[in-house]
């Protein structure tokens, strides 16, 4: 049947008006600042243009750095300037004590029983002095990916449940890989000097028993042999089944490497899941995921460091309600779902964990649920605004160990007098 | 009488009035944020309190910035990073100057075409380095280990030791085009006539070089060299992007910028910053006697 030219323009018109101008008219432009590491920034801008459809309002998605540390560097100009620019940011689970005085308190906003729903651990990382600055988006732990073909072919059972068995495997299907591809490597993990290096070595030190760089009454517990073999065994890792470019890798790096195929084993977040099984991807279903190896002595335990974005309103933004309303739907059940599935970014609601959708998409959530529920976290709660600068004193006495600079405990002898002026008199 | 009197003071406020706006633009935009630095160091501020709570500690920060093992480190990395960037690019920039300045087919072409890394933003030329330098897929190792020069690849980026010289090539392959520019000038302004001379008189090419290019070359290569230290010694871009804050390789800058905008902490940073101008304008009064020596 012939439709008439003058009747689509028609159609298409009314549909201009009875959907686009009212909706146009009535909303505000909401600003979100996201994340681009991997498929971060798509998701994220997906999620904002469907509130924007639902609610005929408007968002803005601006991108940021990829490096956590850079990223928080323009966070902090941005605030300290009081710009208005931003209304929605995406925080990570360290910067609610750093930055909490720039956000609303959410308790304000948001219907209590809302605040049940989420793991009460990251409700609680996001209270700073009883506010609630941030909703949790999306958790993260440290896990091991691991090459389930490889490890078939040379021979083992199972992926490595400690760092010798690790080392051992790692340096075995490194030597026979080498035969064929020069470029192979047993394990690829962060070693730059920046936050990722303190999130790795944060889990090498716990699983050696050797604490968290400071305990949670504020002492300086770093300076330890259990941490000083832990590092040693780092130290060992490099250029011998790690290569020596490590010491430059970020977590896009890392994964570089690993999804080109080029690696046995791969430390990272659960994100690198999704897109190591993408169509285009050469690993696609010729891998899998475990809690990272322990220590082989008799204290010795896994360890995950515990990472994980949030959703923050700016107290200088001008649309605080609106904002409110986009972070309720981006951390609302059905999105997180939409997120968990698509992108394998872990729920922060317990409930989505037991969703068969969710468990079919990615069984390892099922799996590691213990891993990530039982994540360590860095010591940003105690050291509040001083965090940046225990962790950049940290991962710099760390890389200086991994270079070779200095002796594990000379490093950490001398970490641990930069964290007691750091200190001052209290955090 | 009263009439030359008013006429000298006439002519000195004539001059003020021709001066003060240069004057005015200097105290607006050197003067005063050089002060408000300074008057900051003697303060702890945190970026990060909202709002500020600056408090006054006296000279602290500075006591504490004589001890920072981190800051001298820094200034150790600029100091080798300036000296041998400047040092490389002048040789070069010379070399390359001496040769466009010849007459041969095609020069305006060459002398555009040498412009163009210096023309490239830095973060993004550093950015390309970067990849090019990585280990595992640069094209450095690669075009290296084709030509059997290294036996396995090198960690350019990683390994303390070759980290600042791989930066320091950068900014040497970024920078020599502006020397070279910069010399070229000063070649193109020595007359045509002292080098017939001394062609009569017998003059070899060497002699030519050592008796006549380089004295008269000199007032352009100490410009050249001014500006280039000057630069040098508050580098940044390139040493941030391709490392970072790494001990191995932070510049004075690059510290001073992780204090204020990273730790947020206004006080220690702006000491720092203050540091920088000091041991900045100590080169200048270093260059500056030598300038007027050879004026002399």
């Amino acid at each position: 049947m012939q439709v008439p030219k003058w009747f689509k323009v028609a159609l298409a018109a009314a549909g201009f008006l009875a959907l686009g101008v009212p909706a146009a008219a009535q909303g505000v432009t909401v600003t979100i600042s996201c994340g681009s590491v991997g498929k971060g920034y798509n998701f994220c801008k997906e999620g904002a243009e469907a509130w924007a459809k639902r609610t005929g309002n408007k968002v803005r998605v601006l991108a940021s750095p990829k490096s956590t540390t850079d990223r928080l560097a323009l966070y902090q100009q941005q605030l300290a300037a009081g710009s208005s620019e931003v209304d929605v940011y995406m925080i990570d689970v360290i910067w609610p004590g750093i930055l909490g005085e720039f956000f609303v308190d959410l308790n304000q906003y948001i219907d209590p029983k809302v605040k049940s729903e989420f793991f009460p651990a990251l409700i609680k990382a996001n209270t700073v002095d009883g506010r609630l600055v941030g909703l949790p988006w999306f958790t993260d732990a440290g896990i091991l990916y691991y090459r389930t073909d490889l490890l078939k072919k040379y021979g083992f059972a199972g992926p490595p449940k400690t760092w010798d068995e690790l080392k051992a495997m790692a340096a075995k299907i490194q030597a026979g890989e080498r035969k064929s591809n020069p470029k192979f490597w047993g394990f690829v993990w962060q070693g730059a000097p920046y936050e990722g290096l303190t999130c790795d070595a944060l889990e090498w030190i716990y699983s050696y028993g050797g604490g968290t760089i400071v305990d949670a009454q504020g002492n300086i517990t770093v300076n330890n042999p259990k941490a000083a073999a832990a590092l040693k065994m780092a130290k060992s890792w490099v250029n011998t089944i790690s290569p020596p470019g490590v010491l430059a890798y970020m977590e896009e790096d890392a994964r570089g490497v690993w999804q080109a195929g080029n690696a046995a084993f791969m430390r990272n977040w659960p994100y690198a899941y999704a897109l190591g099984n993408s169509p285009e991807s050469p690993i696609k279903g010729k891998f899998d995921v475990t809690v990272l190896p322990k220590a082989s002595t008799p204290d010795g335990r896994h360890a995950a460091t515990l990472g994980g974005w949030q959703l923050a309103v700016s107290r200088f933004s001008k649309h605080k309600k609106e904002a409110v309303s986009l972070v309720l739907y981006l951390t609302g059940f059905n999105e997180q779902k939409r997120r968990a599935i698509y992108g394998t970014y872990l729920p922060t609601r317990p409930a989505l964990y037991q969703d068969p959708d969710v468990l079919a998409a990615a069984p390892f959530m099922g799996r590691l649920y213990d891993v990530f529920v039982n994540a360590v976290p860095r010591p940003s709660a105690q050291t509040k605004k001083k965090y940046n600068q225990v962790s950049s004193a940290f991962w710099t006495a760390v890389h200086s160990v991994l270079e070779g600079k200095a002796t594990a405990e000379m490093a950490l002898s001398q970490l641990a007098m930069r964290l007691e002026r750091i200190k001052g008199p209290g955090w | 009488m009263a009439q030359r009197l008013s006429l000298s003071a006439r002519r000195a406020r004539i001059a003020w009035a021709f001066l003060a706006p240069a004057v005015l633009v200097l105290l607006a935009v050197a003067a005063y944020p050089l002060f408000r630095t300074f008057q900051l160091s003697l303060f702890r501020a945190n970026l990060l309190d909202y709002p500020l709570r600056p408090e006054w500690v006296g000279l602290a920060n500075y006591a504490y910035m004589v001890r920072d093992l981190y800051w001298w480190t820094s200034v150790k990395n600029t100091v080798i990073f300036t000296v041998a960037s400047v040092g490389l690019e002048t040789v070069l920039g010379l070399g390359i100057a001496l040769l466009v300045n010849a007459r041969f087919p095609l020069r305006g072409a060459m002398r555009t075409a040498m412009l163009i890394p210096w023309a490239i933003p830095t973060v993004v030329s550093a950015q390309m380095w970067r990849w090019m330098y990585n280990d595992v897929y640069g094209v450095v190792n690669d075009l290296l280990l084709r030509a059997h020069l290294i036996a396995k690849p090198l960690a350019w980026l990683a390994d303390p030791h070759l980290v600042l010289p791989a930066i320091i090539a950068v900014d040497v392959w970024k920078t020599t085009p502006f020397m070279a520019l910069l010399l070229l000038a000063g070649l193109q302004s020595i007359p045509e006539e002292l080098y017939e001379a001394s062609r009569v008189d017998g003059a070899s090419g060497a002699q030519q070089f050592w008796f006549i290019t380089l004295p008269l070359l000199v007032p352009a290569l100490l410009v050249a060299l001014i500006f280039r230290t000057l630069d040098a010694l508050r580098v940044f871009d390139v040493i941030y992007v391709m490392s970072g804050v790494n001990p191995s390789t932070m510049s004075m800058s690059v510290y001073a910028r992780q204090q204020l905008v990273d730790f947020g902490d206004l006080g220690y940073g702006s000491a720092l910053s203050t540091g920088i101008f000091f041991i900045i304008a100590l080169f200048v009064v270093l260059y500056l006697s030598v300038l007027r020596v050879e004026v002399d």
